[in-house]
């Protein structure tokens, strides 16, 4: 992934750096720079990731650490005496599918983007938002399905991880449509060209992260 | 983008300019000075806690006027003392130091120290502050809760905190508590994530990560430990609540009864499981707090002693070592809670590996104002006496580290001297020295330095009156968050202790009120400060007291150098700023 | 050590702040090794072991705290400033700073496994066989003592058979026919071993008994085993050090010391009145 920022799409002249104090030779160029503002012409900013990817990337952390929480507790709880199993609902396994997809269709959305196909992105874009739609419907499915069985929050341990679990990673889920709602804004008044498509770059990332996350939160509901 | 305008920006009104703001300086201001408020609520708390403890059931008619039930029929009730241990650690954990040292400092100086203009994201850094003003009102409220505020001490342990029947204040109270500490949660979060992308992508041509104030690299440590521990919180809070409503059972395990014989309709779950959570994001915490405070007296001892500070690069390794550590010893709270025995001889391992980065910050302190030429001014004080109390609360730590010795020494006063020198009394020097220090930056005045002399005279013999002494009737086997000692005859050695220790903290108090008076009133009427009245060498002390919205110039600051060329052989100063060319004086 | 132009001056502020580090260094060793504000008197075998790895930690942290506090306090009266005079510039010193990390490293390494030694004698050896066991449950807010009986074995509780003279519930139809239910009264005989059997039935407490060196915390849903070995007859106070609710600071107990087996019978049968 070349470090694109939107600094660099603008085209600086390069001037040539002048002594500033009067006495002395220039100064030498620093050896190593921030990423700020730029005070002079021609700099490069040093730091190689956008402040967006960043963000999102220290915004993931968060995800992370929030959810190796909520599976520690479930480790250590899985030992204790009183676990019982439930059974998982069967739409579980339509509702990963769904994801899955979705992730495929953000992907061409992203790709689509990038090489500037607006039109085209748009209509994946589209997909993969009603396809995000339908997995949370398929989720809130599951649930009622659980219910129908008798099987509530407070029923066992493993019900309590499964309705929080699966709420959680919902409610994750469910910023990512908002974001995309927001980005898609952008994409159908074709603001994101080949060369300014971070934010749905960003929101893919997210979105393939919340995938990744659910396949994890399945398996660890469904082998451990 | 590449000048900057000042006319561009119309003048703004004074709700968009001082309270619905935008600009880091003025929300590191409202963070310092709501975390003010919040102190002296903490403060009045434990002052009530100290009256309770030196006289335990002497009559006060004139407190029962203020608190009718707190003081029903003029004696402290057992419950309201318990409270007033919650609420102060509380308060001061999260609301006045966590918010201080991070929120405070952080957002005022981390744009002027690197050379930008505001923080990455100004918007959200408004919406961090708004959401910890939201979370103050919230925990303010727990005060006056139906059934009381939280009684479970600030640590919540279930299933005490878990089971709302288990006690009065664990109803409306504790959930009061558990929001407020989510949505300071939530902030800190927001404020972690603007620190980090700001100090990593805004700094200024010139400031790389090797040149940083002490401060700045301390800030973006804390940051990051910040947003992998406050999740963890995070999740533990929801896991709770959920158990408090929700009927599940993660921290409360099946057959519990009260004591009236009514069942408690739980199953399955465990109680230590909320400890680890807690510790997991609890001793990170500790050097949430710490960590700004090392950085900020660092920076102000380099300063004052006219000097480098000794050994930069292993003052950042040793931060970062410390940070690393800080996720791997939480176990030390746990000693005696019934966790395996094993990990207690692994967490004594880790936390006395913790001890080292710490000694070596104490040694490099210490060898920045050797051979120095000290100038004694309110903020070195306060810097030195944060060095004095880190070494003692340090050094008493190793005694609670080594699991042995904390058999004899779990919860009792020795810990709470212990944890109050090093992470209360310490910060607490650490914050004084900073906004003594920065004041004529914030607000264009000086503070009164003779106020500020008394100040620091009086609060340094006070803590150590207090919390060493703390410290022996510990050893003496006074066991902490205790409404009444006098219970125990076995005590009786620390009745006489308690006054003493009781009389000093009020002085301590009194001493603070003069901080408090000093630094409202030098906003107004202090003496006009000059750009440099320090001759520091930081980036902020080149642009006029207050610096302007944007802070620098038409042009960013270019830095040549470190923070620390104190003392330059040859230069035309004892002080070289950061901006200042390599030519005129080359340092080695 | 290395200094700038001239000698710096002992300023007034700087010698103050000496002279009270240095008056806060000796009252501080006083008030933590005068017997005065000592531990309560020692009253069980592996206490002692416990006392001594609080005294060397005492010793080695000691003398760190007199060293580096003096030394605090002799920087600040020697190097104050002067006029014009310039500090000296340097700050490195890769040699000093290694023997001081490595100082450290290999004295908190001693106390590690000193400190590890004493925590395995408490925590990994087997009680002795002749243990007399005791159950200890804690509640809001009192300390229940059962004894097995005279069949050493105790009986089931169940939260459903508690009464008003029964707080723990035990099922008395089988072995717990003859166990036997103490509030707030612990006894133990002199110089035999006792192994306490931990429970809570409500939050966490934590049995304490400060002269035998004795704390560790009544989980519910955890029953946690600790042996002590009393050395000296004697009534010895028993509290509760883990917050537990309203009135913790009153859950107290008192646990007697008999000198023999036989004053120790004698009152186990005066209390089958109460069963």
């Amino acid at each position: 992934m070349p470090a694109i920022t939107e600094d660099t799409t603008t085209v600086r002249v390069p001037e040539p750096i002048q002594p500033r104090d009067g006495f002395g030779p220039p100064p030498r160029p620093p050896e190593e720079d921030g990423g700020g503002e730029d005070p002079r012409p021609g700099w490069r900013p040093a730091f190689p990731v956008s402040r967006g990817r960043l963000v999102l990337w220290l915004v993931l952390t968060v995800v992370v650490m929030l959810f190796a929480g909520f599976s520690s507790a479930y480790i250590i709880l899985r030992g204790a005496p009183a676990w019982q199993n439930v059974a998982l609902p069967a739409s579980l396994w339509a509702n990963t599918f769904v994801l899955l997809a979705s992730s495929v269709t953000m992907e061409w959305t992203r790709r689509r983007t990038v090489e500037g196909h607006t039109a085209s992105a748009k209509k994946w874009m589209a997909a993969t938002a009603a396809l995000g739609a339908a997995f949370l419907g398929g989720q809130v499915l599951a649930w009622m399905e659980l219910a129908g069985a008798g099987v509530y929050l407070a029923s066992t341990l493993h019900s309590s991880f499964l309705y929080i679990l699966t709420g959680m990673h919902g409610l994750h889920l469910a910023g990512g449509i908002a974001a995309l709602a927001y980005v898609s804004a952008g994409v159908f008044r074709n603001r994101y060209s080949a060369a300014g498509h971070e934010p749905v770059t960003l929101c893919a990332t997210y979105w393939h992260f919340m995938d990744g996350l659910w396949v994890y939160l399945f398996l660890l509901l469904m082998l451990a | 983008m590449t000048t900057h305008d000042e006319h561009a920006h119309p003048e703004l009104g004074f709700w968009r300019k001082y309270i619905f703001s935008t600009d880091h300086k003025i929300i590191g201001i409202q963070y310092i000075i709501t975390a003010m408020a919040m102190a002296v609520v903490g403060g009045v708390l434990s002052m009530l806690m100290r009256l309770q403890l030196g006289w335990p059931g002497t009559l006060w008619p004139s407190l029962e006027n203020i608190f009718p039930t707190g003081f029903a029929g003029g004696v402290m009730e057992p419950g309201f003392y318990l409270s007033l241990v919650t609420m102060h650690g509380t308060i001061m954990v999260f609301f006045l130091f966590t918010a201080v040292l991070t929120g405070g400092f952080g957002n005022f100086l981390i744009p002027l120290q690197i050379g930008a203009r505001d923080m990455a994201f100004p918007l959200l850094n408004a919406l961090s502050y708004w959401t910890f003003l939201l979370s103050c009102i919230t925990i303010l409220g727990a005060l006056f809760a139906t059934g009381g505020p939280p009684l479970g001490g600030w640590t919540a342990y279930a299933p005490l905190s878990a089971v709302p029947a288990m006690g009065p204040g664990q109803g409306d109270g504790m959930t009061l508590w558990i929001v407020a500490i989510a949505l300071f949660t939530a902030s800190g979060l927001m404020g972690g994530l603007n620190y980090v992308t700001t100090l990593l992508t805004m700094r200024t041509k010139g400031m790389s990560m090797m040149r940083l104030p002490l401060t700045q690299w301390a800030l973006f440590i804390t940051a990051i430990l910040g947003t992998l521990a406050f999740p963890v919180l995070l999740a533990a809070g929801i896991l709770l609540t959920f158990d408090r409503i929700g009927g599940t059972s993660f921290f409360v395990p099946a057959g519990l009864f009260l004591a009236d014989g009514t069942l408690i309709d739980h199953s399955g779950g465990h109680p230590l499981l909320w400890q680890h959570l807690f510790w997991f994001f609890g001793h990170p915490e500790v050097y949430i707090v710490l960590l700004p405070a090392m950085g900020i007296a660092s920076d102000i001892l380099s300063t004052f002693a006219r000097k480098p500070i000794f050994s930069y690069k292993m003052m950042v390794y040793s931060m970062s070592a410390i940070a690393f550590l800080s996720f791997i010893v939480w176990g030390h709270h746990m000693f005696l809670s019934g966790m395996n025995p094993l990990l207690g001889s692994l967490f004594t391992l880790t936390t006395l590996l913790i001890a080292i980065p710490s000694a070596v910050k104490t040694f490099n302190w210490i060898g920045t104002i050797l051979g120095a030429r000290i100038q004694f001014t309110v903020p070195m004080l306060f810097a030195l006496g944060f060095v004095s109390t880190f070494i003692s609360g340090g050094l008493s730590g190793i005694f609670l580290g080594t699991s042995a010795s904390d058999i004899a020494m779990h919860d009792t006063y020795f810990v709470v001297g212990h944890f109050h020198l090093v992470m209360a009394v310490a910060p607490l020097f650490a914050a004084f020295a900073g906004i003594y220090f920065w004041f004529p930056k914030m607000f264009g005045r000086m503070m009164n330095m003779t106020a500020g002399k008394v100040h620091f005279w009086i609060s340094f013999v006070g803590v150590n009156c207090v919390f060493m002494t703390m410290h022996a009737s510990g050893v003496a086997g006074h066991l902490r968050r205790i409404y009444d000692p006098t219970q125990y005859a076995f005590l009786e050695p620390v009745y006489g202790m308690n006054q003493f220790i009781s009389i000093s903290a009020f002085v301590l108090g009194a001493a603070q009120i003069l901080f408090l008076v000093n630094f409202f009133a030098s906003i107004w009427f202090g003496p006009k400060a000059s750009v440099n009245p320090w001759n520091a060498t930081t980036l902020e002390w080149t642009v006029p007291s207050p610096p302007g919205h944007g802070n620098f110039g038409p042009e960013l600051p270019v830095v040549e150098r470190w923070a620390f060329d104190y003392s330059v052989p040859g230069a035309k100063e004892d002080f070289v700023m950061q901006t200042e060319a390599p030519a005129r004086v080359e340092s080695s | 050590m290395a200094s700038g132009s001239g000698t710096g001056k002992v300023t007034v502020p700087g010698a103050v702040l000496g002279v009270l580090l240095f008056v806060f260094v000796l009252v501080s060793v006083w008030m933590l090794s005068t017997e005065r504000f000592w531990f309560v008197d020692l009253a069980s075998e592996h206490g002692a072991s416990v006392d001594t790895v609080y005294v060397v930690v005492l010793i080695v942290t000691g003398v760190a705290f007199v060293a580096t506090q003096l030394l605090l306090a002799f920087i600040v009266t020697r190097y104050g400033a002067r006029n014009g005079e310039r500090a000296a510039y340097w700050h490195e010193n890769a040699r000093a700073e290694a023997i001081l990390i490595g100082g450290t490293a290999v004295t908190l390494t001693v106390l590690v496994f000193l400190g590890q030694y004493v925590w395995y004698q408490i925590y990994f050896t087997d009680p002795p066989a002749d243990s007399m066991v005791v159950e200890v449950t804690g509640q809001q807010f009192q300390w229940v003592f059962r004894y097995p009986g005279d069949d050493g074995v105790f009986g089931n509780v169940d939260p459903a058979l508690v009464t008003v003279t029964d707080p723990i519930g035990v099922d008395r139809s089988g072995a717990g026919a003859d166990d036997i239910l103490v509030v707030g009264q612990m006894h133990a005989i002199q110089n035999q071993p006792v192994l306490v059997r931990i429970r809570s039935t409500d939050v966490i407490h934590n049995f304490h008994l400060p002269h035998m060196r004795v704390k560790q915390d009544a989980v519910p849903g955890m029953t946690i085993e600790v042996g002590f070995t009393p050395t000296d007859t004697g009534e010895y106070e028993i509290a509760c050090a883990e917050l537990c609710g309203l009135n913790h600071f009153a859950m107290s107990g008192m646990l007697t010391v008999d000198a023999t087996q036989a004053e120790f019978d004698q009152w186990l049968e005066d209390q089958l009145v109460f069963q």
